[in-house]
C-alpha cells in the first residue's frame, strides 16, 4: 500500500512538475529566439511517444510468438504504427515545441576567381621543368591508354566476348530421341491432335536454350509447311523450338479452334509479348513483335517402334535474334 | 420470322421424336429446348451448320456451330452450366455466365444431346485424391501460359484465357476434355484421370491461396502492385511531405 | 524572458559532448554552421528526400535479407511446409528466398518491406525529378547534381531489375530472358555483350548468379550511396533552391528554417513517415509472392508476366512496336526487342541529360539561378516537359495492356492500335494544351494585379509597384 503511494507521488511529480530553471545563459544574447511553452503539445508528445513505445513492444510481443496466424500483418502492424507515431511526435515537436525560425543568408558566391587563377598558375608552374610536354603528354597517353586496356582486359574473362558460336549450339543432331519432363520417349501413336507437347533431347540439359521443343500434331493435310520441309512433319506432327525468336520466354500458349469456321486459326503463342506464331506454316509469325519464325525440328519417325527422333537439327539459330544471326546454321557442341 | 419458324420447329419436332422408341421423358424436353435454343446452329439432330453444309438463306437461319455427334453427355454439361452456351452471336467468344437454364432443363438438354451419339458422361473428378504440389506441376505445364499461374485469367491473342475462381472440379475436369473455343483438348494420353484430379486440387486451392503476405491484391504480380505503390505510398508520402513541409503563402 | 527547461544533467551531458567531439575533431565550428544551414521550406523539396530515407530503408532491410539469401542456382528439391512446392525442382536460390518469407521470423516483413522500398524508391526519384524539373532547378549552378541524380535514377533501375531477377521464381526467370533478349538485340556487340554478362548463352553460367548478387548487394548500392553522398554534398555546397515569394528571397540571399531546432524534427518525422508507410505496406499488402508463382524453368511460362512498375515502360514500348526487324535478306540487323527495349530508354535519358543544356540554348541563361521558377514561369519548358511524361506515360500504360483486356474486357488488339496512335497525338496534345493553360495562368494573373493596382489608387492608395 505503502509502495502504491510512493509510486503514484512519484508519476504525480513527473507530470506536473514542470521545472523551470533560470537560463544558464542569460548573460549573452540568445541564438534560437524565445517562444511561449506549449503544455498541451507537449502532452500530445508524449502521448504520441507512449503510443510508439506502446506499439513497438507490441512488435516484440509479436515476434516472439512460435507460429502465430497472420504473423507477418502483425509484425508489419506493430512496427508500422511504432513508426507513425514516432513520426507524429516529431511533426508536433516541429510545427509546436521548436521555434521555426526564419533565417536569412547569404547563397555562396558563385565563384573564387582570384583562387582559381592561382590554381592554375600553381598547375602551370608545377610543370615548368618541362620542355617536352608534347612528347612527354603523347607518352603518358600512351601509357595512360595501354594501362587502361591492361586493366579492362581481365574482365573479358567474363564470358566468351568475341567468340559467339556458341550461340548456334543445340543438343539436337539426327537420331536424338524427343522425350517428355520424365524421359519417357514419344510415341507417334499417343500424339493426340488439338493439343501440344513440350519435348526435350534425350539426355541433355533441359534447362539449355537450344532443348525445349513444343510439339504438336495436326493432319498432314492441314500443314502448309515451307517448301524444302515436306518431310519434316511425319505424321503431320511438327516441333519447334519453344524459346520465343523475340525475347527469349517460353512459348507456352497453344491456341486452337474448336470450330474454325467462326474462330481465329491454331497458333503458338508467347506470354511476354504475346508473339504469335502458325505453326501449320513453319511458326510464321502472324500477330506481336516477333521478327522472325521460331526454329523448326525436322522429325524422324523410328519405324521399329514409332517413337519420334530428331532429322537434323533446327532450322535457324534458337532464341532471341542478334545482329546477323542467320548468318549461321544451328550446330552441335563439339 | 425467324422465331415464327422456330417455334413451328419447335412444335413439329416433339411429335416427330416421340414416334421414335427409347427417348424418356427428360429427352423430350431436352429436345424442345433444343429445338427452341440450339438448332439453329448446331443443326438438326446435332449435325453442326457449317457454311458448306448449310448455305445461309435455307430457313432463314444465320447459325453457324459445330456438329454436336459424339460430343456426350459431358461436353454438353460443361458448356450449358458455365453459361458458354446458349451463345448470341456465334462469332463470339462464349463467356461464363448465368444460364438461362434451370438445373432440371440442363440435365434434360445434357441427356438430350448426350442420346446423338456415343460420346463421354459427365465425369465425377476426385479432387481430395489428387496432389496439390503435383497439380502445380501440370498446371504450370499445361495450363499457366494461358490462365495465369494462380488461375487468374490472361490473354491469347484474340481471345480471353478465364479466370479459374469460379470454375468447379467437374467443369474444370470437362474443359481439359473438351478444349472449349481456342483451348487445346486434353485427352486421357496426356493427362491422366489421377492428374486431373491433381490440377482440379490445384485450382480448388488457388481460388484460396496462402496469402501470408496480407492483402492479396489480384495475384497477379507487378501491375496491381505498381498501382499501391503510387495511388496508395506515393499519395501517402507526398501527404506526409504537405504536413510538414510549407503549402503556398499568401 | 527566457524559459529554459533544462537540468542540470542535460547540460552537463551536453557540455561533456560538445568538448570531447571539439577537442579531438575540431569540428565545433562546422557543427554550429551545420546546425545553422537553412532549409528553404516548402513541401516539394521534400520529396528527394523521401527517397533518401527510402533507400536508407532499403539497406537496412537488404542486409537482413543477406542473412538468409543463398545466390545459387544449384539445383535441390522443396521439402519444406508449404505443400504446393513439396517435391519441385528449383534452385537453392529460390528454396532460400521461399524458406526467409516463411521459415524465418519476420522474414516476409522484411522481404516485403524491402520489395515495397524498391518500389517507392524510384517513384519518389521520379517525383523529385519532375518537380526539378517543372520548377527549372536543375540549371547553373545545380546542373551538376542533377546530372548525378539521373545517374542514380539508371542505377536504381537495375538494381531493382537484378533485385527481382535473383530470386529465381518464374516471373523473374521470365525477366531474365527478356533482359537477355534486349542486350543481344544491340546492334553489332549485343551477342558479345550478352554471352560477356551471362558466360553463356542463356540461362548463363552458374556464376552469372553471384554476378548478379555482388552487383545488388555491393556494387549498385556502393555506387548509389557514393552517387548520394556527392548530390547531397552539392546541395549543401550550393545551398537549397527557393521560390520567389517575399521581397526577402532573391537571387543573392536565402530564406529558410535552419537544421536547428526547426528542421531536424521535420526531417526525422519524415523519416519516420516514411519507415511507417514501408513497414505498413511491408506487413499488410502482399507483393511479390514468390511461393505462388512457383520455381523457373526456360520451357515454362505465364500469363501476363510483367516487371515491376518502374520497367514497365520497356514492357510496352516491347509490345507497341510492331513485327519489324531490320534485314537485309535473312541477314538480320537489328533485332525488334532493340527498338523497344534499348534505343527507348537510351532516347529518353539521352533527352533527359541533354535537360540543363538545351534549356540554356533555349534560352540563352547562362548566369546563375536559385530562384525557382513557377512552371507557368516557362511554358515552353513545361509543355515540352509535359509532352514528354505524355509520351513516356502512354507507353508505360500500354504495358498493362493485357491485364486491362482480361480485366475490363477492352480489346487487346484495339488497345495497341489505340496507343501507337496515341504515343504520337498525346504528345502534342500535352504540349499543346499545357503551354495555353500556363499562358492563361499568367495573363489572369496580370490581370488581377492590374485590378488590385486600379483598386489601390481608386482608394488613393500608392500604386503598387511590387511585383512578385
Amino acid at each position: 500500500m505503502n509502495a502504491l503511494r510512493r509510486w503514484a507521488i512519484a508519476l504525480g511529480v513527473l507530470a506536473l512538475g514542470r521545472k523551470q530553471r533560470r537560463p544558464r545563459f542569460a548573460d549573452r544574447p540568445r541564438i534560437v529566439p524565445p517562444g511561449a511553452p506549449d503544455p498541451r503539445a507537449e502532452w500530445l508528445v508524449l502521448g504520441l511517444l507512449l503510443g510508439a513505445a506502446a506499439a513497438a513492444a507490441g512488435f516484440v510481443v509479436v515476434y516472439s510468438f512460435n507460429h502465430l496466424s497472420h504473423q507477418t500483418q502483425y509484425l508489419g502492424l506493430s512496427l508500422g504504427l511504432a513508426f507513425a507515431f514516432t513520426a507524429a511526435a516529431l511533426v508536433v515537436v516541429a510545427k509546436r515545441l521548436v521555434v521555426t525560425e526564419e533565417l536569412e543568408e547569404d547563397y555562396p558566391v558563385p565563384g573564387h576567381p582570384t583562387t582559381q587563377e592561382e590554381l592554375e598558375q600553381l598547375v602551370a608552374e608545377g610543370g615548368d621543368r618541362f620542355t617536352r610536354k608534347r612528347l612527354l603528354l603523347t607518352g603518358a597517353g600512351a601509357a595512360a591508354g595501354a594501362l587502361g586496356a591492361a586493366v579492362f582486359v581481365p574482365a573479358l574473362s567474363l564470358g566468351p566476348f568475341l567468340d559467339t558460336d556458341a550461340l548456334y549450339e543445340t543438343p539436337w543432331r539426327r537420331g536424338r530421341r524427343l522425350v517428355d519432363e520424365h524421359g519417357k520417349p514419344f510415341l507417334l501413336d499417343e500424339l493426340e491432335r488439338e493439343t501440344f507437347y513440350t519435348a526435350y533431347p534425350e539426355g541433355a540439359d533441359k534447362e539449355e536454350v537450344g532443348s525445349p521443343l513444343v510439339v504438336v500434331r495436326f493432319e498432314p493435310s492441314e500443314l502448309h509447311l515451307p517448301a524444302g520441309r515436306r518431310d519434316w512433319a511425319p505424321g503431320g506432327v511438327v516441333a519447334y523450338s519453344k524459346i520465343c525468336t523475340h525475347a527469349g520466354c517460353a512459348v507456352a500458349l497453344f491456341r486452337k479452334p474448336t470450330f474454325r469456321p467462326v474462330e481465329p486459326g491454331p497458333a503458338l503463342i508467347c506470354p511476354c509479348h504475346y508473339s504469335t506464331f502458325d505453326p501449320t506454316r513453319g511458326a510464321k509469325v502472324i500477330f506481336g513483335p516477333a521478327g522472325r519464325p521460331l526454329p523448326q525440328l525436322p522429325l524422324l519417325l523410328d519405324r521399329e517402334n514409332g517413337e519420334l527422333l530428331a532429322a537434323g537439327n533446327f532450322s535457324g539459330p534458337v532464341g532471341p535474334s542478334w545482329w546477323g544471326v542467320r548468318s549461321k546454321a544451328p550446330r552441335n557442341p563439339s | 420470322m425467324r422465331r415464327l419458324l422456330l417455334l413451328a420447329l419447335a412444335l413439329a419436332l416433339p411429335s416427330a421424336a416421340s414416334a421414335q422408341p427409347g427417348l424418356g421423358v427428360k429427352a423430350k424436353t431436352g429436345q424442345g429446348l433444343y429445338a427452341e435454343h440450339c438448332l439453329s446452329c448446331h443443326g438438326v439432330d446435332g449435325s453442326g451448320v457449317t457454311s458448306a453444309s448449310h448455305p445461309r438463306g435455307v430457313l432463314d437461319v444465320r447459325g453457324l456451330g459445330p456438329p454436336l455427334k459424339d460430343v456426350g453427355a459431358l461436353a454438353a454439361d460443361f458448356y450449358l452450366t458455365t453459361g458458354y452456351m446458349p451463345l448470341e452471336d456465334p462469332h463470339e467468344q462464349p463467356r461464363h455466365t448465368k444460364s438461362p437454364f434451370d438445373k432440371r432443363e440442363i440435365a434434360a438438354l445434357v441427356a438430350y444431346v448426350a442420346s446423338f451419339g456415343k460420346g463421354p458422361p459427365v465425369p465425377t473428378p476426385h479432387p481430395e485424391r489428387g496432389d496439390v504440389s503435383v497439380g502445380l506441376s501440370l498446371f504450370t505445364e499445361h495450363c499457366a501460359g494461358c490462365h495465369q499461374v494462380v488461375a487468374e485469367g490472361g490473354y491469347v491473342t484474340n481471345a480471353v484465357a478465364p479466370p479459374l475462381h469460379e470454375a468447379t472440379p467437374v467443369q474444370i475436369a470437362e474443359a481439359v476434355r473438351v478444349g472449349p473455343y481456342l483451348m487445346p483438348r486434353f485427352e486421357k494420353s496426356q493427362i491422366s484421370d489421377a492428374q486431373l484430379d491433381s490440377i482440379i486440387a490445384y485450382v480448388q486451392w488457388a481460388k484460396h491461396p496462402d496469402d501470408r503476405g496480407g492483402w492479396s491484391i489480384g495475384r497477379i504480380g507487378p501491375v496491381p502492385e505498381g498501382l499501391v505503390a503510387w495511388l496508395i505510398a506515393a499519395v501517402a508520402l507526398v501527404g506526409c511531405c504537405v504536413v510538414i513541409g510549407r503549402r503556398v503563402r499568401q | 524572458m527566457g524559459r529554459a527547461l533544462e537540468s542540470a544533467e542535460e547540460s552537463v551531458v551536453i557540455r561533456g559532448l560538445v568538448r570531447f567531439l571539439d577537442e579531438r575533431s575540431g569540428t565545433a565550428p562546422f557543427v554550429k554552421k551545420a546546425l545553422r544551414y537553412v532549409f528553404p521550406d516548402h513541401w516539394s523539396f521534400l520529396l528527394g528526400e523521401v527517397a533518401l530515407y527510402t533507400f536508407v530503408i532499403l539497406v537496412g532491410t537488404g542486409i537482413y535479407l543477406t542473412f538468409f539469401f543463398e545466390p545459387s542456382t544449384a539445383s535441390t528439391y522443396y521439402a519444406g511446409h508449404y505443400a504446393p512446392l513439396r517435391g519441385h525442382e528449383m534452385s537453392v536460390a529460390y528454396r532460400s528466398a521461399v524458406d526467409l518469407s516463411f521459415k524465418v521470423r519476420a522474414g516476409l516483413l522484411m522481404r516485403q518491406t524491402h520489395h515495397w522500398a524498391a518500389d517507392v524508391f524510384v517513384a519518389s526519384i521520379v517525383l523529385h525529378m519532375l518537380r526539378v524539373f517543372f520548377t527549372g532547378a536543375f540549371r547553373k549552378p545545380r546542373d551538376l547534381t542533377y546530372y548525378l541524380g539521373l545517374t542514380m535514377l539508371v542505377f536504381a533501375l537495375l538494381e531493382g531489375y537484378l533485385g527481382y531477377s535473383l530470386v529465381d521464381d518464374l516471373l523473374s526467370g521470365m525477366g531474365l530472358a527478356i533482359g537477355y533478349s534486349v542486350l543481344m538485340s544491340v546492334p553489332f556487340v549485343g551477342a558479345n555483350l550478352a554471352l560477356l554478362v551471362w558466360g553463356a548463352p542463356f540461362p548463363g553460367k552458374a556464376e552469372f548468379w553471384s554476378r548478379m548478387y555482388v552487383a545488388h548487394v555491393f556494387l549498385l548500392p556502393i555506387l548509389i550511396a557514393t552517387l548520394l553522398a556527392l548530390h547531397l554534398f552539392l546541395v549543401a555546397a550550393r545551398h537549397h533552391t527557393q521560390f520567389r515569394e517575399s521581397r526577402r528571397t532573391t537571387e543573392k540571399k536565402v530564406v529558410g528554417i535552419p537544421t536547428f531546432p526547426g528542421y531536424a524534427p521535420r526531417s526525422l518525422g519524415l523519416f519516420f513517415s516514411v519507415a511507417a508507410v514501408l513497414f505498413l505496406l511491408g506487413g499488410l499488402v502482399q507483393i511479390n509472392p514468390i511461393w505462388l508463382w512457383g520455381p523457373y524453368h526456360i520451357a515454362q511460362g505465364t500469363n501476363g508476366a510483367q516487371p515491376d512498375w518502374y520497367l514497365g515502360w520497356l514492357i510496352g514500348a516491347l509490345r507497341l512496336v510492331p513485327n519489324l526487324d531490320v534485314t537485309i535478306g535473312d541477314y538480320t540487323l537489328v533485332p525488334n526487342a532493340f527498338w523497344g527495349g534499348a534505343l527507348f530508354p537510351l532516347l529518353v535519358f539521352m533527352l533527359l541529360y541533354l535537360v540543363p543544356w538545351l534549356d540554356r540554348r533555349a534560352t540563352g541563361e547562362y548566369g546563375f539561378r536559385n530562384l525557382l521558377d513557377r512552371p507557368r514561369d516557362a511554358p515552353w519548358r513545361t509543355a515540352l516537359g509535359a509532352a514528354l511524361f505524355a509520351w513516356v506515360f502512354v507507353i508505360f500504360l500500354a504495358g498493362a495492356s493485357d491485364r486491362v483486356f482480361v480485366s475490363f474486357g477492352i480489346s487487346y488488339v484495339a488497345q495497341l492500335w489505340i496507343y501507337r496512335v496515341l504515343v504520337f497525338v498525346l504528345p502534342l496534345a500535352a504540349l499543346i494544351v499545357t503551354r495555353r493553360f500556363c499562358l492563361a495562368l499568367q495573363e489572369s494573373e496580370r490581370l488581377g494585379q492590374i485590378r488590385k493596382q486600379a483598386e489601390a489608387e481608386a482608394r488613393g492608395e500608392l500604386p503598387q509597384t511590387e511585383q512578385l
